[in-house]
């Protein structure tokens, strides 16, 4: 049997779980609705200004660095189930790798990218 | 019955029986078992640190069993609770979003052993749903499914409580996401292997477990894996002092249950994942399993004594699960909440250059000898 098959009826009793809470609640919770109740809850007050506006650029930033650090991430998984065959030569290999990458964290970081004040 | 088994006995056809019934064990013990507990010991455990009497009033005839049936009463409340959506709100994406998050949670538990292999009756039977090669890729890329879950419930629900919540929790889990990958670095290059089940394999030597050699990565790595459960001191997404309850303010009813178990459900997966990457899956310390399959093999037979032996793996497991998810419930009662730039400092400028001067240490430590390898 291909070992995916398994992990594919665990997605799918995983998503019977999910369907049944949803539909149990569906089914059995009472539904009451009026004008007044189906506003989104603001601490007592209606809504001022909608929460479909423009929001701050760092999270934007952050999910930059994301890809960079996670591709970098993604070339370290292979090369540490090798490491031990590859020897001295895949170690400084990586470590220049990593050094490169570390240049950039450092430029990042004095150019105030991960400052949150 | 004769057509029955017969169909039963199909190699293929025991095989999926045998997975779904796995299945069953790990749902059972995650959301059967572990959720409902630890919405218990959250509050007995915090009671108890706080010195006050705590969750003892839900009772059946005045009996309360130490407030145990509190989880029982809270299930009940919340079936029958109304679902909520608010007006202007994306109900589509409003009513996948906590089925995001829950079916990540339940499917990580795919590659974790929870136990060693046996051979009982002439059957190979491997305690792990699924011996994937990439295991611990497969665990990477399904917890980060779960970002899409928080995000769009904080961005469906047309509430700015739920947005900020949503857009926290985004930078906090990608940010996290990154350093939880580069601290098991160092322990990939030890063990030469992406399987977990390999992994334990290998840890059969209490010498050789994770934490003799690798208990600065065991650090960053909890902390790394709280912090993308989004649970205190990381719990900025959701802070109820600021947010209201973030993401989730305008879930109600059993949608809320699903962001919750989902919360501790990956609290037994970050467990699992440590005792299997750490404190040696079900091995016992200096007790070998051949050693005890020989010993209770002699006493039952080779089949029972072999199941005696699965029984006392799974315990073993088990044990050091609790141990685990009682340390993080204590760092949960013990620790104030980061501030955001805190955890975003915490993150990028402590936890990923550690993890990378930790990469580099175990090179070195691993080519000079320094670390002897399994």
């Amino acid at each position: 049997m291909n070992q995916y098959i398994p992990v594919l009826l665990m997605f799918a009793a995983g998503a019977g779980v999910a369907v049944a809470m949803l539909g149990l609640s569906e089914l059995l919770g009472p539904k009451l609705k009026f004008r007044e109740k189906m506003e989104p809850f603001e601490c007592g007050e209606s809504q001022m200004v909608s929460p479909k506006r423009r929001f701050s650029v760092r999270f934007y930033l952050v999910a930059m660095m994301f890809i960079i650090f996670d591709i970098e991430a993604v070339f370290l998984f292979p090369w540490a189930v090798v490491f031990q065959p590859l020897g001295l030569f895949g170690f400084a290999e990586m470590m220049i790798f990593i050094f490169i990458l570390t240049v950039g964290l450092v430029y990042v970081w004095k150019k105030g990218a991960l400052e949150w004040e | 019955m004769d057509t029955i088994i017969a169909f039963v006995k199909q190699p293929l056809v025991m095989e999926v029986l045998i997975t779904l019934v796995k299945i069953g064990f790990i749902f059972g013990l995650t959301i059967g078992f572990f959720a409902p507990m630890l919405a218990w010991v959250e509050r007995k455990q915090s009671a108890v640190m706080q010195d006050r009497v705590g969750a003892n009033r839900a009772g059946v005839f005045g009996i309360t069993v130490i407030g145990l049936l509190h989880s029982l009463a809270d299930a009940i409340k919340l079936i029958f609770k109304e679902d909520f959506i608010p007006r202007g709100a994306e109900r589509g994406l409003h009513t996948l979003a906590p089925a995001l998050a829950v079916i990540p949670a339940l499917v990580v538990f795919a590659v974790i052993p929870f136990g060693g292999q046996y051979t009982l009756w002439g059957h190979d039977v491997s305690l792990v749903i699924a011996d994937l090669d990439v295991g611990i890729l497969y665990v990477f890329a399904i917890s980060s499914l779960a970002t899409y879950g928080v995000v769009i419930a904080g961005w469906s629900s047309n509430n700015n409580w739920s947005l900020l919540g949503g857009l926290r929790a985004s930078a906090q889990m990608f940010s996290y996401e990154v350093t939880m990958g580069l601290t098991i670095i160092g322990l990939i290059m030890y063990y030469q292997s992406l399987s977990l089940v390999d992994i334990v394999a290998k840890q059969e030597n209490f010498w050789h477990w994770g934490i003799v050699w690798h208990f600065p990565a065991f650090v960053l790595f909890l902390a790394c894996a709280v912090a993308e459960n989004k649970r205190v001191p990381f719990d900025a997404p959701e802070a109820e002092s600021e947010l209201v309850a973030g993401y989730f303010t305008e879930y109600s009813g059993m949608k809320f249950v699903m962001f919750w178990t989902a919360e501790f459900i990956e609290m037994v997966s970050i467990s699992g994942m440590c005792v299997a990457l750490f404190f040696g899956g079900h091995h016992i310390p200096f007790l070998t399993q051949d050693f005890l399959l020989n010993a209770l093999g002699d006493v039952f037979g080779p089949n029972w004594g072999g199941v005696i032996v699965m029984l006392i793996g799974i315990g073993v497991f088990i044990t050091k699960l609790v141990i685990l998810l009682v340390l993080q419930m204590t760092i949960r009662w013990t620790m104030p909440r980061f501030r955001y730039d805190q955890i975003m400092k915490l993150g990028w400028k402590m936890i990923l250059p550690l993890s990378l001067c930790w990469i580099f240490l175990v090179g070195v430590g691993i080519l000079t000898g320094v670390m002897p390898t399994p």
